[in-house]
């Protein structure tokens, strides 16, 4: 009887533990999509446009690129945590966490040559 | 030609040092040649489809297509990783033993065959999309293959299937008694590094956004755009700039993956005798 009471006790704690992750997982979510700050970017003969873009500190970005190149490209930045491919013509968005102020380069990773900067002040 | 090298080189040097460890980790073992091959030919189709409906895939999940796919693929591979650790934490010894002419060994010998073949399936569709995508995406914007490209490509394969080569040859000199010890580490920190990889698209995707603030910068010293920290990435989880989740997640895989080991692990007393 002890036992299985234990045991119980046991599921019971790691439920609660899991649902309460869950729901702390979902409160950073809607957190967040209230202040995100959008950015948006077009890739045009190998080049950024604009190629410096410019976001608040301690709030979460998102970044949209589409690409009007009439090549695959990949949108990545080591520094702000992202890789996405872009296809011709399409849009893609990728999401970056709060920054601290600082200069973040990204750049297009089948075309090193095509590069650009995040600039939070 | 240049281009096509370079990217060609470098996504074939990430798979390859993946598909080295695991020639290495498998030496010895009967037929694991075929499944090998058999994990690069799935993973070379697989890059083939994913690249052919990459534009399909970015739509899903309300854009996050690929993160999740990503992320998914990734999560796979850590399983089968630990899941082969921990069938060698019971059986390894089994097998270095020579006894794996016993017929259920054999069967189940094979499932540990399956599995790393899927983690060599998985490398080679990640790294070679983007190698399909790249290529396909030059030949069309000049109107078709040329031979610089065609040059580029096979150069970039050859050198690239070299550090594979390199790696297997590398791990192989190791003393027989010291090499499973070594390769089941080298495959715990691939697991936990691969499973943080995850948790990155996770991020990037805004699906997973607790505890996503950088905690260390270390790219002064090794930034992981460079070939060591490329090379680094892939086989330890190297990254520059960590995230609080990322880190939490690398160091569960690690204690997750040691405790299934210890708990898994053959007890002395059970060990069949060679006799």
């Amino acid at each position: 009887m002890t036992g299985r009471a234990l045991t119980s006790n046991r599921l019971r704690i790691g439920v609660t533990v899991f649902v309460a992750a869950i729901l702390a997982l979902r409160a950073g979510t809607s957190v967040h999509a209230d202040d995100t700050v959008s950015l948006s970017l077009v890739l045009k003969n190998h080049l950024f446009d604009p190629a410096e873009v410019h976001a608040s500190p301690g709030k979460p970005i998102a970044i949209h690129v589409k690409n009007l190149n009439d090549i695959v490209s990949e949108f990545e930045s080591s520094e702000l945590h992202f890789e996405k491919i872009v296809p011709v013509g399409s849009e893609v968005t990728v999401y970056v966490h709060p920054l601290q102020p600082g200069r973040y380069n990204f750049y297009d990773d089948f075309h090193r040559a095509t590069q650009g900067y995040l600039v939070v002040p | 030609m240049a281009a096509t090298l370079v990217i060609v080189f470098r996504e074939v040097f990430e798979a390859g040092l993946i598909v080295g460890i695991v020639m290495a980790v498998t030496s010895g073992v009967a037929g694991r040649g075929w499944w090998i091959a058999g994990g690069v030919v799935a993973g070379v189709l697989g890059a083939g489809l994913v690249a052919l409906f990459t534009g399909a895939l970015s739509e899903l999940f309300g854009g996050s297509g690929q993160e999740v796919f990503n992320a998914a693929i990734l999560g796979f591979a850590v399983i089968m990783l630990t899941w082969h650790n921990v069938w060698m934490a019971r059986h390894g010894r089994e097998l270095a033993a020579e006894l794996k002419a016993a017929g259920e060994a054999v069967a189940s010998g094979s499932k540990s065959l399956a599995a790393l073949a899927i983690v060599v399936a998985i490398a080679v569709l990640r790294e070679g999309s983007e190698v399909v995508l790249f290529l396909y995406g030059v030949a069309a914007s000049q109107g078709g293959a040329s031979w610089g490209m065609l040059m580029g490509g096979v150069i970039g394969l050859i050198l690239g299937s070299l550090v594979c080569l390199m790696t297997y040859v590398g791990l192989i000199t190791i003393p027989a008694r010291y090499l499973f010890s070594v390769t089941s580490i080298l495959i715990a920190f691939l697991a936990a590094g691969l499973a943080a990889q995850a948790i990155a698209f996770l991020q990037q995707a805004d699906i997973l956004t607790a505890l996503d603030q950088t905690v260390w910068d270390t790219s002064w010293i090794l930034s992981d755009s460079s070939y060591l920290g490329r090379a680094l990435h892939t086989l330890v989880g190297y990254v520059d700039q960590p995230t609080a989740m990322q880190l939490i997640v690398y160091s569960a895989t690690l204690t997750v993956m040691v405790v299934l080991m210890k708990l898994f692990s053959a007890p002395p007393a059970q060990r069949p005798r060679t006799a």
